[in-house]
C-alpha cells in the first residue's frame, strides 16, 4: 500500500541538542530516545547527559480526544459482536446507526473542544480536523454503509451538505431579528443560500417578507413562490417510481425555463439558480464556499436522479470549475473526490497520510470490513487491511500510560496477529501497584498467556520477598501456581527458623491450606510447623506420629534432617509418653523409624557419632538406653 | 433501569466514587460526590454535582450529566477514598501516603488540610496504601506493607502501628463496632482487631476452608454487626456471621472476575450492590416476607442460586437474617445487572437513598437517580 514515499518526510528540531554534534538514536514503542554522541565533526566536544524523547503522536495525550478513544472503543466493541449469519438485509441499518454513532461521538468530542478553543488557541487546529473526519465519515456512510440509490442518493447527500453548512441558520437569525429583514444586507444571501441547499421551504418564508416590501412585483414573487413549491422530490417511501419522478421534474425544470425566457424575473436574477446552470451557479462561489457544495446544488438542479456511478464524472468536473486554476487541491478534497469516485482504498490511504492518528482509518475500515465491503486482498505481511490499520491504531494506544487497557480489546479482535502483539507488549506494562498488577494479569489469563501470567507473577513475588512480605510473595505463587517459587519461599522461613529458634508470619503458615500441596517444601514447613504445634500443646504421641511421617516420607531438605534428629530427642526422653499401651508401642515405632532413618542417612549418622556436640551424644545415649526397652 | 443510567466520560480511569454525606435526618437525596483517579501521570481527585437541591425529582430521574465542581492534583493513583466530614475527605495513595483534602464549597477550591507522606512504607521502597476507614477524627489505614495505621485529622503524628499485623497485603478496612476493625488480605482471611487489647494480635481469624483466594472488600450489614459481606479475586461473594464459626455461611458466584467493592445499602439493608474487574454492576436483593420480589422494572434479571456453606446451627430462625440463609426456599435473592455490558472494569461504587454512583476503566461515570430500593 504504501511502496513509494508520497510526502516528504518532516524535519524535527532537537532545540536542545548542540550543533554538529552526531546524534544517537533508539526506536521505543511509540517515540524515539535521542542523545548527543561523543562524536563531532570538528573542533572539541562537550558531553551532555541530556536524552531527548521525541514523540509522534500528541494526540492521544489530549484530554478531550481521551473521550473519542473511549466511547470509539465501547462502540467498536459493540460492532464486534453483532452476529456474522443475520442476512446482510437486517444488518444494514444497524450498521448505519453504529456509524451514527461514531459520528455523534467525533461531533461531542469536536463541540468540547470548540467551547475551549475559544479559550486556548492551539486546539482550532484539532478542531478543524474533526469537522474534516465527521465530514468524510458521513460521505462515507451515505455511499458506501447506506449505499443508497439514485433518487435517495441526492437527498442523502443534501442532508450531508446542509449538516456540514451550519452558518447560513446563523446568518438567518441575525437576518430576523433585524428590525427590518428585507432590507439586511444579508438578507439576499440568505435566501439565496437556502435555495442553494434546496431548503426551499424557509427560502419561501423569506421571500415573502421581500414580497410585501415590494407590493408592486407582487406577481413576480407570487411566480416565484409558486415555482419553489412545486419543485419535486423524490420520495423514498411513496409510490412514485423513478422514472415518474424524472418526468415530473423535467416538467417543472421545463417551466422554470420557460420563466426564464420570457423574462418574468428580469428584475430580479437571485433565483436563476434554480435552473442548475453551472455558471450561474459559480456566481455565488462565495456562498458556496466549497465545491462539493457547489457539486451537490448543481445536480440537485440539473440532474436529481443521479446514480451513484455517475457521480465521480460530475464530481470530477465540480472540483476543477470550482478551483481556480492556480490552487492545489487539499487532501481533503482529494479524499472526498476518491469517495465519490467509490474508492475506498484509494479515501484509506489518504487519510492514513493526512492524518496523524490511526484512530480514524481504523474504525472507519473496520466498519466497512463488517458491512463487506473491503476486498480482502492480502497485503504483503499477511494480515488484511483492517488488521493492519486496527494493530496500528491499537499499538500506539499501547504507548499510552492509561489507553493501554482499551487497545486489548482491539487486539482482541484481530485473528492473525493481536495475539502475538498483545503478549509481546503486555509485558512492558509499568506495574507500580498490586492493583494493577491484578488487572493486567486477569488480562492475561483470560486469553491463557501462561508465560506471561508466569512471568508477571514471578516479578510480583520477587518484589514482595525483597520487602520481606512473604505472605505475598506466596500468593503471587499460588496464582500463578508456581512450585519452584513457593519452594523459595519456603526456604526462606526455613532459614528464619534455624537462625531464630522461632517461625515469623504465624498467621500465614498456619492458614496455608490447600496452597501447602504447591511444593514438597512448602507441605513439610506447613506440617513441621503443625509438628511444633502439638508439640507445644503436649499431644505427644500426635506429634511423634507426625515427626515420622516427615522422616519417612522424605520431604525433609537435607539441611533439616540434623533438626528433625534433634526435635526426635525429647520425644525419646519423654518418660511420660510410655504409660498407656499404645503409647508404648508408639514409642517403639518412632525409635525402629529412627533406625530406618538413620540407616538410609548414614552419612548424618557418621557425622553425628564423630562429632561431640552433646546433641549426638546424648542421642547415642538415648538410642543405646532404647535398645534396652 | 437501563434508561436511568448514562456515562459520562471524564478522560481518567476511576479508581474511587464516594457520596458526600447527607443527613440521615433530611430527606435529602445526596447531590455531591468525589472520584479519584489512577494511571495518570497525573492524578486528580474531583467533586462533582448532579444537582439534587434538596428539591423533587422530575419523573424522568434524568437531568443530566453531573457537573464537575472543581479537582486536585494527586500524586500517586487514588486506591482509597473516603468522606471525613461534610467537607473533607481523605485518601490514600500509591506512594503510601495518606492525605486529608478540605473542599472549601463556596468558592469550589480545595486544599491540603493535612498528609503523612509516606505513612506506609517498606525499607527502601514505596508501599501503597490500599484501604481507609474512618469515624471523625479517627482514620484507620491498611497498606501492601502488612501494617495497620490509626491517626487523628487533627494530629501531627500517628496514633498507632501495628507493625506486622499480615505477612500479606491487606486489601480493605471496615469497622465492626467504634473499637474493632476488620481487615482483609491476599490470602483468603478476614480478621477481627480489637484497638482495646495492647497485643499486636487479632483477636479473630476467619478463612474459607477452600483455596485461599484473596480478598479484595468488605463491608458490614448497617443494622446487624455481625453480618459481613466479603468478595475476592474469583468474584465470590461470601457472607459471614462472625460470632459463629470461623467459615462464611454463603456464597454465592456473583462475578467471572475480581470483586472490586461490595456495599450494604446503609438505610435498606435487603440490598446489597458489587462491582467487579468483570465490568458488570450487581444489585442483590433479598425478600424474605413473600414470595414475589418487590420490584422488577426490566433491566436483565439473573436469579442466582446460591449454596450454603453450612447450615445455620439452631437457633432463632427469624433473627437470622436472609443474607446468610441464601436459600430460595427461605426466601428470594434477586440479581439485577446495573450497566449496559461491555463496559471494562467497574472500579467502584456507592449508593446512598435512591442514587448509585460508580466509576470504570473505561473512564466513565455512570449516575442512577431511581434506584428501585
Amino acid at each position: 500500500m504504501m511502496e513509494e514515499v508520497d510526502v516528504e518526510p518532516a524535519v524535527t528540531n532537537i532545540p536542545a541538542a548542540s550543533d554538529g554534534k552526531h546524534l544517537g538514536f533508539a526506536w521505543g514503542p511509540g517515540d524515539i530516545l535521542v542523545y548527543e554522541t561523543l562524536y563531532k565533526a570538528s573542533g572539541t566536544c562537550r558531553c551532555c547527559s541530556f536524552i531527548h524523547e521525541v514523540r509522534k503522536d500528541e494526540d492521544i495525550y489530549s484530554p478531550n480526544l481521551r473521550k473519542l478513544f473511549n466511547e470509539s472503543h465501547h462502540i467498536f466493541v459493540g460492532l464486534q459482536t453483532i452476529r456474522e449469519d443475520l442476512p446482510s438485509k437486517n444488518k444494514k441499518p444497524q450498521f448505519v446507526s453504529i456509524s451514527k454513532n461514531y459520528r455523534s461521538v467525533i461531533r461531542a468530542c469536536m463541540e468540547e473542544l470548540q467551547q475551549v478553543a475559544e479559550v486556548a488557541t492551539q486546539y482550532g487546529n484539532q478542531v478543524s480536523i474533526l469537522l474534516a473526519i465527521e465530514l468524510i465519515w458521513n460521505l462515507c456512510e451515505v455511499l458506501f454503509i447506506d449505499a443508497a440509490p439514485a433518487g435517495s442518493l441526492l437527498l442523502h447527500l443534501l442532508d450531508w451538505v446542509r449538516l456540514h453548512k451550519a452558518d447560513v441558520d446563523e446568518k438567518a437569525a441575525e437576518v430576523l431579528q433585524s428590525e427590518s429583514p428585507a432590507e439586511h444586507h444579508d438578507y439576499w444571501d440568505v435566501v439565496v443560500s437556502y435555495v442553494l441547499q434546496g431548503r426551499l421551504e424557509e427560502a419561501r418564508q423569506m421571500l415573502v417578507k421581500q414580497a410585501t416590501l415590494h407590493p408592486a412585483a407582487r406577481k413576480m414573487y407570487k411566480l416565484m413562490d409558486t415555482l419553489l413549491s412545486k419543485m419535486p422530490f423524490y420520495n423514498p417511501g411513496g409510490t412514485q417510481t423513478l422514472t415518474e419522478f424524472d418526468v415530473k421534474w423535467r416538467h417543472w425544470h421545463g417551466e422554470v425555463n420557460r420563466c426564464l425566457q420570457d423574462n418574468s424575473f428580469a428584475s430580479n436574477q437571485h433565483l436563476e439558480i434554480i435552473l442548475g446552470d453551472e455558471d450561474t451557479l459559480l456566481e455565488h462561489k462565495e456562498l458556496l464556499s466549497t465545491w462539493y457544495h457547489f457539486l451537490v446544488t448543481r445536480l440537485l438542479f440539473s440532474h436529481p436522479t443521479v446514480k451513484p456511478t455517475e457521480l465521480h464524472y460530475y464530481a470530477q468536473s465540480c472540483m476543477t470549475m470550482f478551483l481556480d486554476a492556480r490552487s492545489v487541491p487539499e487532501p481533503l478534497d482529494n479524499i472526498l473526490l476518491a469517495a465519490f469516485e467509490f474508492d475506498i482504498h484509494q479515501v484509506i490511504k489518504e487519510c492514513s497520510i493526512a492524518l496523524n492518528n490511526w484512530w480514524f482509518v481504523a474504525h472507519l475500515t473496520d466498519l466497512l470490513d463488517h458491512c463487506k465491503l473491503l476486498q480482502s486482498h492480502n497485503l504483503h505481511f499477511g494480515s488484511n487491511l483492517r488488521e493492519f490499520l486496527l494493530l496500528e491504531y491499537a499499538s500506539g494506544l499501547f504507548t499510552h500510560h492509561s489507553l493501554w487497557q482499551l487497545a486489548v480489546d482491539y487486539f482482541d479482535n484481530c485473528p492473525e496477529f493481536g495475539r502475538v502483539y498483545l503478549g509481546l507488549q503486555i509485558e512492558h506494562i509499568p506495574l507500580d501497584t498490586e492493583r494493577k498488577a491484578l488487572k493486567v494479569l486477569r488480562i492475561c489469563e483470560q486469553r491463557q498467556m501462561s508465560e506471561q501470567v508466569r512471568s508477571i507473577c514471578k516479578i510480583m513475588a520477587m518484589r514482595a520477598l525483597r520487602n520481606n512480605r512473604l505472605g505475598s510473595a506466596l500468593s503471587w505463587s499460588i496464582r500463578a501456581k508456581d512450585a519452584a517459587f513457593a519452594t523459595l519461599i519456603s526456604e526462606r522461613f526455613l532459614q528464619d527458623y534455624c537462625t531464630r529458634g522461632t517461625f515469623s508470619d504465624l498467621d500465614l503458615i498456619d492458614n496455608l491450606g490447600p496452597a501447602m500441596l504447591l511444593s514438597d517444601r512448602l507441605t513439610f514447613l506447613g506440617k513441621y510447623r503443625e509438628f511444633h504445634k502439638l508439640y507445644g500443646e503436649k499431644r505427644f504421641s500426635e506429634a511423634a506420629k507426625l515427626l515420622l511421617s516427615l522422616m519417612t516420607a522424605k520431604i525433609a531438605p537435607r539441611s533439616f534432617w540434623m533438626t528433625l534428629l534433634t526435635d526426635a530427642l525429647p520425644l525419646l526422653e519423654q518418660k511420660e509418653v510410655g504409660h498407656r499401651a499404645h503409647d508404648n508401642m508408639d514409642k517403639k515405632r518412632v525409635l525402629s523409624s529412627l533406625n530406618t532413618f538413620l540407616k538410609f542417612s548414614t552419612s548424618s549418622f557418621n557425622t553425628l557419632a564423630a562429632s561431640q556436640s552433646p546433641p549426638s551424644r546424648t542421642l547415642r545415649r538415648a538410642l543405646v538406653n532404647s535398645v534396652r526397652v | 433501569i437501563m434508561e436511568n443510567i448514562n456515562a459520562k466520560y471524564v478522560s481518567q480511569k476511576i479508581s474511587k466514587t464516594r457520596w458526600r454525606l447527607v443527613s440521615h435526618s433530611s430527606l435529602q437525596q445526596p447531590d455531591i460526590f468525589a472520584t479519584g483517579s489512577w494511571d495518570n501521570e497525573v492524578n486528580k481527585i474531583s467533586f462533582w454535582s448532579i444537582g439534587n437541591h434538596g428539591g423533587s425529582d422530575t419523573d424522568d430521574g434524568f437531568e443530566g450529566d453531573p457537573q464537575l465542581l472543581c479537582e486536585y492534583k494527586h500524586d500517586g493513583d487514588v486506591l482509597d477514598l473516603q468522606f471525613l466530614d461534610q467537607d473533607r475527605i481523605v485518601t490514600t495513595s500509591s506512594t503510601g501516603a495518606v492525605t486529608i483534602f478540605r473542599h472549601h464549597q463556596n468558592s469550589q477550591t480545595i486544599s491540603v488540610s493535612h498528609r503523612w507522606p509516606r505513612a506506609h512504607r517498606y525499607p527502601c521502597d514505596n508501599a501503597p496504601c490500599t484501604g481507609v476507614v474512618c469515624s471523625s477524627p479517627e482514620i484507620v489505614t491498611v497498606g501492601e506493607d502488612g501494617k495497620i495505621i490509626v491517626f487523628r485529622a487533627d494530629q501531627e503524628g500517628v496514633i498507632r502501628v501495628i507493625e506486622n499485623a499480615d505477612s500479606s497485603t491487606i486489601h480493605a478496612v471496615t469497622y465492626l463496632r467504634t473499637t474493632e476493625i476488620l481487615t482483609v488480605n491476599s490470602i483468603g482471611q478476614l480478621k477481627l482487631w480489637d484497638f482495646r487489647q495492647q497485643s499486636d494480635a487479632p483477636s479473630q481469624i476467619l478463612s474459607l476452608s477452600g483455596d485461599r483466594v484473596p480478598l479484595h472488600c468488605v463491608d458490614r450489614h448497617p443494622n446487624q454487626q455481625h453480618i459481613v459481606a466479603t468478595g475476592g479475586q474469583d468474584g465470590m461473594l461470601c457472607v459471614w456471621d462472625v460470632r459463629q464459626g470461623s467459615t462464611p455461611f454463603s456464597l454465592m458466584e456473583a462475578h467471572s472476575a475480581e470483586m472490586w467493592e461490595v456495599h450494604f445499602h446503609p438505610t435498606n439493608p435487603d440490598h446489597l450492590f458489587t462491582c467487579s474487574e468483570d465490568g458488570s454492576l450487581l444489585h442483590w436483593e433479598t425478600s424474605t416476607h413473600s414470595d414475589m420480589p418487590s420490584f422488577l422494572q426490566g433491566g436483565r434479571n439473573n436469579s442466582m442460586i446460591s449454596r450454603s456453606a453450612m447450615a445455620p446451627a439452631g437457633g432463632n430462625q427469624s433473627l437470622i437474617s436472609a443474607w446468610l440463609s441464601g436459600d430460595s426456599s427461605k426466601g428470594r435473592l434477586e440479581t439485577t445487572h446495573m450497566l449496559p455490558s461491555q463496559t471494562l472494569s467497574v472500579n467502584s461504587l456507592d449508593v446512598l437513598g435512591q442514587c448509585l454512583v460508580c466509576g470504570t476503566d473505561g473512564e466513565a461515570i455512570f449516575v442512577n437517580r431511581q434506584v428501585p430500593v
